[in-house]
C-alpha cells in the first residue's frame, strides 16, 4: 500500500490519503461480505430445500422448519441454549472481572497465578473433557472421593441426571473461559486513567466506591468484548458437549449447534440442518444487533 | 518512567504488608487456582500411569508405579494413521498454519481498530457492526460453501487455504479487540501528529502500535488458541501431507472399536497444549510489559 | 442432484489431475487406533509392493461421523480421495449422487459375486454396480460374560430371555453389577438391536427396521421390546451415564459386572487384557437371537475419479478383498472376513465361532443388517431411532409413549 502512495503523483496522493483508511479497511469488509453474508443467503436458500447429503437446489417450501419444530430434540436444544447462554455469560463475566480486580492489587507472583487462570483455553475439549466427565462421574469421580474421605452422604451426580447435566457443561465451559475474560478485564483495568482514582481517593471514597462507581463504569469496553466472545462461545459450543455428555443423558444436553452438526452431517438431513442454522442465526440476530446498536451508537 | 511506579494501581497501594485482608485475598486466589488446576492434575496425573491402574479404577489417585512410557508413545509411537509416527510430524503443520494466520488477523485487526476508531467515515460503525456480526456464524454452516470457494479459488486441500480460512473467521474479533482498545487512546495525540504532518502508516506506526502492547497479546493468545485448537477447518480443508496437530490428536484419542490407551491420551493433550501454553507464558511477559508502555500515554 | 455431482465430477478431475501424483491412493479412514490401524498397515504394503504409493488421510471420531463430514468438504471442494471407509447406507447415499465408481470388471474378475454374501452385497453395490469393498464383517448380537462370576453363581449359557433375566438377577443378588453398560446412544442402540430380534424375530425386526412398517413400528411387540429394555435398565448401575464401552468391557474383565451387551470388538479389550476366551471370559450370541446374526461391515467405497477406474484404484480393490488381507486384517480386528471361502484357523476361538454362525447365517437368510450400526435404514432414521430409544432408556417416558414416539420419530425422518 505505501508502494501506491509513492508511485502517484501530488494531487492523486491527496485523493488517495484521504482514501487510504477506506482502502485499508475493504479487504476486510469484502472477505466478510462474501465469506460471512453471501454464505448466510446460501444457507437460507439451502433451508428451502430439499438437501440431504449435498445440497441441493430444487425448492420444498417451508417444509424444513414445519418439521423441525416437531423435533423434540430441537425445542429440548433451544430450551438448553438459553439456560446454558445466560449462565455462563453472567458467571464468567463476574467470575472474570472478581478475579482481575484482586489480581490488580500488587499481587505476588502475579505472572504465575494469571498463568494458571488462563491455561484452560489452552487445551482441546477433545481430551479435556474426557478429564471432566471422569471428575464428574459419581463412580470415580468427585462423589467417590469425598465419600472416601468419610462423607459417606456427599452426592454429586449431576451428570447422571437429565435435569441437571446441563450445569455440569456451565461449570466445565467456566472452567474453560472464565481467564480469559480475566484477562480481557486487567487489560482494561489497567488502562484506566491513574491520576482519577488518586483524585478520587484523596476526596476519601472506600475502595468499593472507587471500584463501583470509576473503575466499572469505565470497562465497558472491555464488557463489551467480553460479552461478544461469551455469546459467541456458548452458541458455538459444540466440543464441550461432544466431550463431556455427547448430548445425553438421553438428549438432555443437546445445543443448537450439536443438534445441527448432526442433522446437516451425520443425519443427512442438510435441509433441516440449515433451517435450524437460520433459526439460530436469526434469535442472535435477535439478541446481539439491539446490543451492538446501543453500544456503538453511544460512541459517536 | 519508573516502572515500579507506573504499574501502581493507587487503590491497592493503601493496602501494602501482609493485614488479614491481604491473607483472604492470597486465600481465594489460591481456591480458584485448585479449581482451574483440577482437570489439569487428572490427566498430568493419568498420563504417567501404566493403563491398567486406569482401567483398574485409580483415576484420581497418584500411580503406583510412574511412567513415562505414555509420553513417548503420544510424542513419536503412537498409532495416528497406518503409520505409528506419534504427533510429531504434525507439529510442523500447525506452526506453519497459525503463525501466518495468526500474524495476518492480527495485523488486519490493528489497522481496522485504528481506522474505525481514529480515522472513522460515515458508515464505519455500521461497517464495524457489520465485521463483528460475522463472530457469530456458526462454523458448521460455513463447511460446504467454503469447501466449494476454496476448490474455486485453488485453494482446496492446501496450507494457504487453511491460512486463509482463519484470516477470515478471525478478523471479527482482531477487529474487535483493537477497536474497543484503541477507542480509549486519547485522539488529542493522533490529531497533535497530524498537525505536525505525520501521515496514516506513521501515526499508527508512531504513536498508537507502541501501546498496543496488552490487547496485541489478548489478541494473540485468542487467535493463536482458535486456530491451534480448531479441529473442524483443520479436517476438512487439510491435505494427507497438511493435518494439523488436532487431527492427529483426535485420531489418537477416538478410536471407534479399538482399545483406548487414556495414558497415551492425556499425555498427548498436554503436549499438544504445550505451544499455546507456552504462548500464553511468553505473551504473559508483553502484558506487563505493554502496561509500562500505556502508562506513558497519560 | 446428478447434475451438481456431474459438475463436482468434472472438478474433481482437474483438482485430482494437479494433486496426487500418478500411482498413488488417497485413503480417508477411521481406524486410527492400535491394532486397527496396523491391520490396515497390512494393506498398504501391499500396495505399496505393487509400486502405489498409500497417502494417508485419518480423520477419526463420533464412529466415522467425523470422516463423514470431511468427506463432503473434500468432494464439494472436487478434491475427493481415493477410497474412503464408509458404513452401509452411506455408500448408498454416495452412490446415488452418482460421486461413486464402477467396479463390475474388478468384481467379474475376481469373482466377488460368488463369494460376498447378498446381504453384504446389497451395500457394496448399487444399481446392480459394485460401488464399494467390504473389508470385515463385525457382528453385533453378543452377550460377553466373566466366566469367573459365571462359575461361582452357577449360572449356564441363558437361553432364552426369562433365563437371560434370571441369570442377571442372580448376579445383581450377589451384590455385582449385572449389566455392565454405557449410556451412549449408540450402545443403546445395540442392546435394542439384539432384544428386538430376540423379541419379535427376524420378521418382525425386517418389517420394522429395514422396511419401516408403521404396523409394525408402533405394534404391541414394540411395546414389549422397550418394556424388556426398561428391565434391563433395572440392571445397569447408577453410573452408566456417558461411560465409554471399553471402560463397561473393563468392568465385565475386572470382575466387577457379569455381562455386557456388545458387538464383537470388545474383544479386543478382553484379549489385550490378556484374558483368554472360554477361560477367562465367554462370548455368545444374545438369548433368542443363536440362529441370526446382526452385523455391520466396514467397507471401502470407490470415488470416481475419472471415467475409467485407474489402475491403482482397482489394485486397491482387488488388495481389499484378497483372502491375505482379509485373514491379516480380521485377525487383529476382531471381526470376520467378509467373503465365505476362506480358512480361519489362524482366528481365535471366538472368530472362528463367529465365522461359522456368519457363514450359516448367510446360507440360512439370517444375516441381517444391524440397525443400531446404519445397516438397516438411512442415517436419518438410524439417528431419529437412537433419540427414542436413548430417551426412553434413560427414563424420559415409558414404553406406550415410547411406541408413539418410535413412529413420529421415523415419519419425520423419511
Amino acid at each position: 500500500m505505501s508502494q501506491l502512495a509513492g508511485a502517484s503523483g501530488a494531487r492523486p496522493m491527496d485523493r488517495l490519503r484521504d482514501a487510504l483508511p477506506r482502502i485499508v479497511l475493504s479487504p476486510s469488509v469484502a472477505i466478510v461480505a462474501v465469506f460471512v453474508y453471501g454464505f448466510i443467503l446460501f444457507t437460507i436458500y439451502l433451508s428451502f430445500t430439499n438437501s440431504r447429503i449435498l445440497p441441493d437446489y430444487e425448492l420444498v417450501g417451508w417444509r424444513n422448519y414445519h418439521n423441525l419444530f416437531r423435533i423434540r430434540a430441537w425445542n429440548t436444544a433451544v430450551v438448553n441454549l438459553a439456560i446454558f447462554g445466560l449462565l455462563y455469560i453472567a458467571i464468567c463475566c463476574c467470575l472474570g472481572l472478581f478475579l482481575a480486580i484482586l489480581l490488580d492489587q500488587r499481587i505476588r507472583a502475579e505472572g504465575f497465578i494469571r498463568t494458571i487462570y488462563l491455561y484452560p483455553m489452552a487445551l482441546s475439549f477433545i481430551v479435556t473433557g474426557v478429564a471432566w466427565k471422569w471428575f464428574l462421574n459419581p463412580g470415580i469421580g468427585l462423589q467417590a472421593v469425598v465419600r472416601g474421605w468419610g462423607f459417606e452422604n456427599f452426592s454429586f451426580t449431576w451428570i447422571t441426571d437429565g435435569k441437571m447435566a446441563i450445569y455440569t457443561i456451565v461449570i466445565a465451559a467456566v472452567w474453560q473461559t472464565s481467564g480469559f475474560v480475566m484477562a480481557m478485564f486487567l487489560a482494561g483495568l489497567r488502562g484506566i486513567d491513574n491520576e482519577m482514582l488518586k483524585a478520587a481517593q484523596i476526596d476519601g471514597a472506600s475502595s468499593f466506591v472507587l471500584y463501583r462507581r470509576i473503575v466499572i463504569p469505565q470497562l465497558r469496553p472491555a464488557f463489551m468484548s467480553a460479552f461478544v466472545v461469551l455469546a459467541h462461545m456458548a452458541i458455538k459450543s459444540y466440543d464441550l458437549v461432544i466431550a463431556l455428555t455427547g448430548g445425553g443423558p438421553g438428549t438432555a444436553t443437546e445445543l443448537p449447534a450439536t443438534f445441527m452438526y448432526s442433522y446437516t452431517f451425520t443425519r443427512n438431513q442438510m435441509g433441516i440442518g440449515a433451517a435450524s442454522a437460520v433459526i439460530m442465526l436469526m434469535t442472535i440476530a435477535a439478541i446481539i444487533v439491539p446490543y451492538l446498536w446501543s453500544e456503538l451508537r453511544e460512541k459517536k | 518512567m519508573m516502572p515500579g511506579v507506573s504499574m501502581d494501581n493507587p487503590v491497592a497501594a493503601r493496602s501494602r504488608g501482609f493485614s488479614p485482608g491481604r491473607i483472604v485475598l492470597y486465600l481465594i486466589l489460591g481456591l480458584f487456582c485448585l479449581y482451574y488446576l483440577l482437570p489439569l492434575y487428572v490427566m498430568a496425573v493419568n498420563s504417567v500411569k501404566p493403563l491398567s491402574e486406569i482401567t483398574s479404577g485409580g483415576m484420581m489417585s497418584l500411580p503406583d508405579e510412574w511412567t513415562l512410557a505414555p509420553w513417548r508413545a503420544a510424542w513419536s509411537q503412537a498409532q495416528v494413521g497406518v503409520e505409528a509416527t506419534g504427533l510429531r510430524p504434525y507439529f510442523m503443520n500447525s506452526i506453519l498454519m497459525v503463525v501466518p494466520a495468526v500474524a495476518l488477523s492480527t495485523i488486519m485487526g490493528a489497522l481496522n481498530g485504528y481506522v474505525l476508531t481514529k480515522w472513522a467515515f460515515r458508515g464505519s460503525t455500521v461497517l464495524f457492526g457489520l465485521l463483528l456480526f460475522g463472530c457469530f456464524i456458526p462454523f458448521q454452516m460455513v463447511l460446504i460453501p467454503m469447501a466449494r470457494m476454496l476448490g474455486l479459488m485453488g485453494l482446496a486441500g492446501s496450507v494457504a487455504g487453511l491460512v486463509f480460512v482463519h484470516v477470515v473467521y478471525g478478523i471479527g474479533f482482531s477487529t474487535l479487540y483493537f477497536r474497543n482498545y484503541y477507542a480509549a487512546f486519547p485522539t488529542e495525540l493522533v490529531r497533535a501528529a497530524q498537525i505536525d504532518g505525520a501521515g496514516f502508516f506513521r501515526i499508527f506506526w508512531r504513536i498508537l502500535l507502541p501501546s498496543s502492547g496488552p490487547i496485541a497479546v489478548v489478541c494473540i493468545i485468542w487467535q493463536f488458541t482458535n486456530i491451534w485448537n480448531d479441529f473442524l477447518f483443520g479436517a476438512s480443508f487439510s491435505d494427507f501431507d497438511s493435518q494439523p496437530m488436532t487431527v492427529a490428536l483426535n485420531n489418537l484419542v477416538q478410536s471407534s472399536t479399538g482399545v483406548r490407551e487414556y495414558n497415551v491420551h492425556f499425555a498427548g493433550a498436554i503436549m499438544a497444549a504445550l505451544p499455546t501454553l507456552l504462548v500464553y507464558i511468553v505473551a504473559g511477559r508483553f502484558f506487563v510489559r505493554g502496561l509500562m508502555a500505556g502508562s506513558v500515554k497519560g | 442432484m446428478r447434475g451438481f455431482s456431474r459438475i463436482l465430477g468434472a472438478a474433481a478431475l482437474a483438482a485430482t489431475a494437479g494433486m496426487a501424483s500418478a500411482g498413488d491412493v488417497e485413503v480417508l479412514h477411521w481406524w486410527t487406533s492400535g491394532g486397527e490401524a496396523a491391520a490396515l498397515n497390512v494393506l498398504r504394503e501391499d500396495l505399496q509392493k505393487q509400486g502405489i504409493g498409500w497417502q494417508d488421510m485419518p480423520v477419526a471420531g463420533g464412529g466415522g461421523t467425523q470422516a463423514m463430514t470431511v468427506l463432503r468438504a473434500r468432494v464439494t471442494a472436487g478434491n475427493p480421495p481415493t477410497a474412503v471407509q464408509m458404513l452401509g447406507f452411506d455408500i448408498t447415499d454416495w452412490a446415488r449422487e452418482g460421486a461413486l465408481a464402477n467396479l463390475n470388471d474388478i468384481a467379474a474378475k475376481n469373482g466377488w459375486d460368488s463369494v460376498v454374501p447378498a446381504a453384504l452385497q446389497k451395500f457394496s453395490k448399487f444399481d446392480g454396480q459394485w460401488v464399494a469393498v467390504p473389508v470385515n464383517v463385525h457382528s453385533t448380537n453378543w452377550v460377553w460374560a466373566n466366566k469367573a462370576i459365571m462359575d461361582k453363581l452357577g449360572i449356564s449359557q441363558p437361553e432364552t430371555w426369562d433365563e437371560f433375566v434370571a441369570a442377571l438377577q442372580a448376579a445383581k443378588d450377589a451384590g455385582y453389577v449385572a449389566l455392565a453398560h454405557g449410556g451412549q446412544a449408540w450402545q443403546e442402540a445395540t442392546i435394542f438391536d439384539a432384544v428386538a430380534m430376540s423379541t419379535g424375530g427376524p420378521d418382525f425386526y425386517k418389517a420394522a427396521f429395514i422396511d419401516l412398517d408403521e404396523d409394525a413400528l408402533g405394534s404391541d411387540t414394540m411395546k414389549t421390546v422397550f418394556d424388556r429394555m426398561a428391565t434391563l435398565r433395572g440392571f445397569v448401575d447408577d453410573n452408566f451415564s456417558g461411560r465409554d464401552w471399553n471402560l463397561a468391557t473393563a468392568m465385565v474383565i475386572n470382575g466387577e459386572a457379569a455381562f455386557q451387551l456388545m458387538g464383537d470388538w470388545a474383544k479386543g479389550e478382553f484379549l489385550n487384557a490378556g484374558k483368554q476366551p472360554g477361560k477367562d471370559f465367554l462370548c455368545y450370541r444374545f438369548p433368542g437371537t443363536q440362529n441370526q446374526v446382526t452385523f455391520n461391515s466396514d467397507q471401502f467405497a470407490m470415488f470416481r475419479q475419472g471415467d475409467k477406474v485407474s489402475p491403482e484404484q482397482a489394485a486397491l480393490a482387488e488388495a481389499i478383498l484378497s483372502p491375505g488381507f482379509q485373514i491379516a486384517f480380521n485377525k487383529v480386528k476382531g471381526s470376520v472376513p467378509a467373503r465365505t471361502d476362506l480358512d480361519v484357523s489362524e482366528l481365535d476361538a471366538c472368530g472362528q465361532q463367529g465365522y461359522k454362525e456368519f457363514k450359516a447365517a448367510a446360507a440360512s437368510g439370517n444375516l441381517y443388517g444391524s440397525f443400531a450400526h446404519g445397516h438397516a435404514n438411512p442415517a436419518a432414521v438410524k439417528n431419529a431411532m437412537y433419540d427414542v430409544i436413548t430417551a426412553h432408556f434413560n427414563g424420559e417416558y415409558d414404553s406406550a409413549t415410547a411406541v408413539k414416539e418410535l413412529v413420529t420419530a421415523v415419519q419425520l425422518a423419511r
